[in-house]
């Protein structure tokens, strides 16, 4: 929330537009003060370092990642796509996650360095191959003057560089001679007959580690034996802010070593992690709510709902929506909403840094490295240059580790320069947040009310489609409103509706902005999450107005979709759509676009005895382009399906005057082992470009699970979660 | 307060506030970061250790009571069942963030010890405690029965 930055930021920014330059990375010279890496002189004897991979004496290849590494599977992916052109072996790759540097590792798709938006493989496919096939082009350069025989002759396969059968080394042994040699501007890819990692599962890199709880791997782990650890009791109402404390009982806790008042609220500041938490549980003190967010979020419902009745900002307008509609033989109308989320990732939030008054080092999983570095140098008024980040491994993030905001460097960096002005010497310090901190703090999957009115003629054939939908918007005076919102429209908040390629002969759709302190952001699929479910459920409910089966009627209305149709087949026969269904199970369809991928889903339920839903098995069917590791998509669509099942079964964060009720998992009561149904997943076989994985598989879920519900009792849940309706 | 335990097998004296939970003496103090905070509430179970052979949850376990107990962690996890596990982990690429897989695997090295071959019944028992927000319940599962698979073997 930029109302938090600006406090801190008053001092160093003369205003809030500058700030906003400065946080979209589009100012050059701040950008250009920072050293690139090294083009092709190595820094240590015989290595070979290029900006996206180093080949050691050792024999390792290590690549370097520009993006974090949240568990979707990215760094492994980026090596692949590098091992496969270098013809590396899996054994000696590794990754190393890269330097804040948007020069060298923007996302091409974001401009500045950042992971997000199912882009990670989309944005990399061609540029990691290409520095692997220029990798592999200088080795070969350098075997051939080191043998005197022609380049052509020379080949490389597992990592062994050979001519003939009497000349052979190792990446390893050629790295120092490879890294003398002239980069290719345009090396030679393989054609994809010749990959030998693309398109077949390999297993991730991160796997050992994760098994054997190995150091040094997540932010909560990050440790120095001069480390100091922070917890920050923050306002209970979003908005709120410190009136006055006392912290003497706090001060008792032997472990304490100082309570300081940052902008975000009260630090305690202590030797390790439990004296931190013990003694903020005895901190007082009092908040002033005036500028606080006080409402329930009845009363925020019943606000969103009523401006989805009145018209907003033209999102798509195809024509006269309402003399359609008036004109029509029938009109079906809908009202839907949906609550705020907590991403709830297993690693609550947390960050760490070393700030000795010129210079500041940073350890922690950074989502948008260029943000981040960007306010860290703000905040702490130095040059960007004198700011490094270490990226390590992110236990989860579903989005919450995307801060447009930075908030989390906001309030380390602040506490440093209180740390500073409290006359402490310099040492690192990490903020953990508790459980209680990361799902009580915000920066919630926006709640939102949506209003439809749908025109059919005699036949039931749809003659118009008005829809209307509220919420706050997640990037409106954000750094990232210039970049996503044109002409006022915030297409994340509509995605997945507006573009739809169900042919309707007239659509029309309006948004409208709501306005609460509650901090919002993107929520693994972000729009799609509540349109997705929205759109798929009224087709469920079209189809049977005009009494037709619901897979059929689909195909009939995106035959234009060829891709779209794809997936919805090949889901339907794996389903067995068109066979009889066992005694008390039934079956519902979604198919959904996102983020460039296409997915359809058939879930197949049953009612426990006492009338809650049992999800028994979901077939999914999956276009994500040129699949790269398939068993790594296959990963993603079960946890995607398992994410977005959890949440539409019985997740909801409410308000109370303005506080957060769900703040652990007692009440925000995650999916578990017993919820997860069997999963099977079908990948469509592709020669496009690689599109996202990480979210596209959660959409559906929902509205499948709410059709098969709706197969049973005739009635779709338009008021999630489905515990609402006695469901679960 | 001064508490003496055995942990991994080595005898470790943690000179702590007797409220500290374990998980904090084991992270902070020792060093052992494998053993994840999660949620403090023992509701997610990342925090998973062996206590006398027994998975608990170590955010909800206090060093004041642990005098001459005998801790496992993920750390110093080792035999047949536990062998098994990881390999199991590690043959079906289980963990996608991997946060909640050090609890995962403490609680499943627990349940295949005692339950060689246990039903998806059993497994639902043993492992609803522990959540995995990534999802991966699936492959949980599926890596349990192979680990009782390869226990066999």
């Amino acid at each position: 929330m930029l109302h938090l930055l600006q406090q801190p930021l008053k001092a160093a920014m003369p205003t809030r537009r500058s700030f906003l330059k400065i946080s979209a990375g589009t100012v050059g010279g701040l950008v250009l003060a920072m050293n690139l890496p090294r083009a092709t002189a190595s820094a240590a004897e015989g290595e070979f370092i290029q900006p996206f991979v180093h080949i050691r004496p050792d024999n390792t290849v290590v690549v370097l990642s520009k993006h974090f590494d949240m568990g979707q599977g990215t760094a492994s992916g980026l090596c692949s796509l590098v091992a496969d052109e270098l013809d590396a072996s899996w054994e000696q790759v590794t990754v190393e996650f890269a330097p804040s540097n948007p020069q060298v590792y923007a996302n091409s798709l974001f401009g500045v360095q950042g992971t997000g938006g199912s882009t990670a493989m989309a944005n990399s496919f061609l540029q990691y191959r290409q520095a692997g096939a220029a990798a592999k082009a200088m080795i070969v350069a350098a075997a051939a003057k080191k043998w005197s025989v022609p380049a052509r002759e020379i080949t490389v396969s597992g990592g062994v560089v050979s001519h003939g059968a009497d000349k052979s080394a190792t990446l390893g042994e050629l790295a120092g001679l490879a890294a003398n040699e002239a980069v290719p501007a345009e090396p030679t890819l393989k054609t994809p007959d010749q990959w030998v990692y693309i398109g077949k599962s390999f297993p991730r890199l991160d796997v050992k580690n994760k098994t054997v709880g190995a150091p040094r791997t997540y932010t909560m782990d990050f440790q120095r034996d001069d480390l100091l650890v922070a917890v920050v009791a923050r306002s209970p109402r979003f908005g709120g802010k410190v009136k006055s404390f006392d912290a003497a009982e706090s001060k008792k806790v032997p472990g304490v070593v100082n309570v300081l008042q940052i902008p975000n609220g009260v630090a305690v500041i202590a030797t390790s992690t439990w004296p931190a938490i013990k003694g903020r549980s005895l901190l007082e003190i009092e908040w002033d709510d005036a500028e606080a967010e006080t409402r329930s979020s009845d009363a925020m419902i019943a606000e969103l709902k009523d401006m989805t009745t009145r018209p907003g900002v033209k999102v798509r307008e195809d024509g006269d929506v309402d003399a359609a509609l008036e004109a029509s033989a029938r009109v079906i109308e809908a009202e839907y909403d949906f609550p705020f989320l907590a991403h709830g990732a297993m690693e609550p939030l947390d960050i760490a840094m070393m700030f000795d008054g010129e210079t500041a080092e940073f350890w922690f999983a950074s989502q948008i490295p260029t943000i981040d570095h960007n306010v860290a140098a703000t905040v702490l008024g130095i040059p960007f240059e004198k700011v490094k980040i270490n990226t390590l491994w992110a236990g989860g993030s579903f989005g919450r580790r995307a801060q447009a905001d930075a908030h989390p460097v906001v309030e380390i960096t602040t506490l440093a320069k209180a740390m500073q002005a409290a006359g402490m010497a310099p040492a690192p310090v990490k903020i953990v947040w508790t459980r209680e901190d990361d799902m009580a703090g915000g920066y919630y999957r926006p709640m939102s009310a949506h209003r439809l009115r749908v025109g059919l003629d005699e036949q039931g054939n749809v003659t118009a489609f008005k829809y209307n939908i509220a919420a706050k918007s997640i990037v409106k005076g954000t750094p990232f409103e210039a970049m996503l919102m044109k002409d006022g429209v915030d297409h994340n908040m509509t995605e997945g509706a507006h573009d739809t390629t169900y042919a309707f002969p007239l659509m029309n759709m309006d948004q409208s902005f709501q306005d609460t302190k509650v901090p919002v952001l993107w929520w693994r699929s972000v729009g799609h999450t509540h349109t997705a479910y929205v759109m798929e459920t009224m087709i469920d409910r079209l189809a049977k107005e005009a009494s037709k089966d619901p897979v059929a009627y689909r195909l009939e209305m995106i035959k234009d979709d060829p891709r779209k149709v794809g997936v919805l087949k090949l889901a339907a026969e794996k389903a067995g759509w068109d066979t009889p269904l066992p005694e008390g199970r039934h079956r519902g369809v979604a198919v959904h676009k996102s983020f460039g991928s296409y997915v359809a889903e058939v879930a197949e339920i049953s009612f426990r005895e006492d009338g809650t839903v049992k999800v028994e098995k979901v077939t999914a069917a999956v276009d994500c382009g040129t699949p790269i590791n398939p068993d790594n998509i296959r990963a993603q669509v079960e946890g995607g399906i398992g994410y977005g099942l959890g949440a539409i079964l019985r997740n909801q964060v409410t308000l109370v005057d303005g506080v957060v009720e769900e703040t652990n998992f007692d009440t925000y009561e995650p999916i578990r082992m017993s919820d997860m149904p069997e999963i099977e997943v079908h990948i469509v076989p592709s020669n496009e470009a690689p599109t996202g994985i990480g979210e596209p598989g959660t959409p559906p879920i929902g509205p499948a699970v709410a059709n098969a519900i709706a197969a049973a009792k005739g009635e779709w849940a338009t008021s999630l979660p489905l515990a609402k309706a006695g469901l679960v | 307060m001064s508490v003496t335990l055995k942990i991994n097998g080595e005898t470790r004296t943690l000179d702590a506030d007797p409220e500290s939970p374990l998980l904090w003496a084991l992270r902070d103090e020792l060093g052992m970061t494998g053993t994840k905070f999660g949620c403090g509430i023992a509701s997610c179970g990342a925090c998973t250790v062996h206590l006398d052979g027994v998975p608990i949850r170590s955010c909800q376990t206090f060093v004041g009571d642990l005098e001459g107990a005998e801790i496992t962690t993920i750390e110093g996890i080792d035999g047949k069942a536990a062998a098994a596990v990881q390999a199991a982990w590690n043959e079906l690429d289980v963990p996608q963030c991997g946060y909640c897989q050090s609890g995962q695997i403490m609680a499943a090295t627990a349940l295949l010890a005692e339950t060689p071959k246990p039903t998806d019944e059993d497994i639902d028992a043993a492992m609803d405690g522990n959540v995995c927000r990534c999802a991966t319940y699936a492959r949980i599962r599926k890596a349990i029965h192979l680990a009782s698979d390869k226990m066999e073997a």
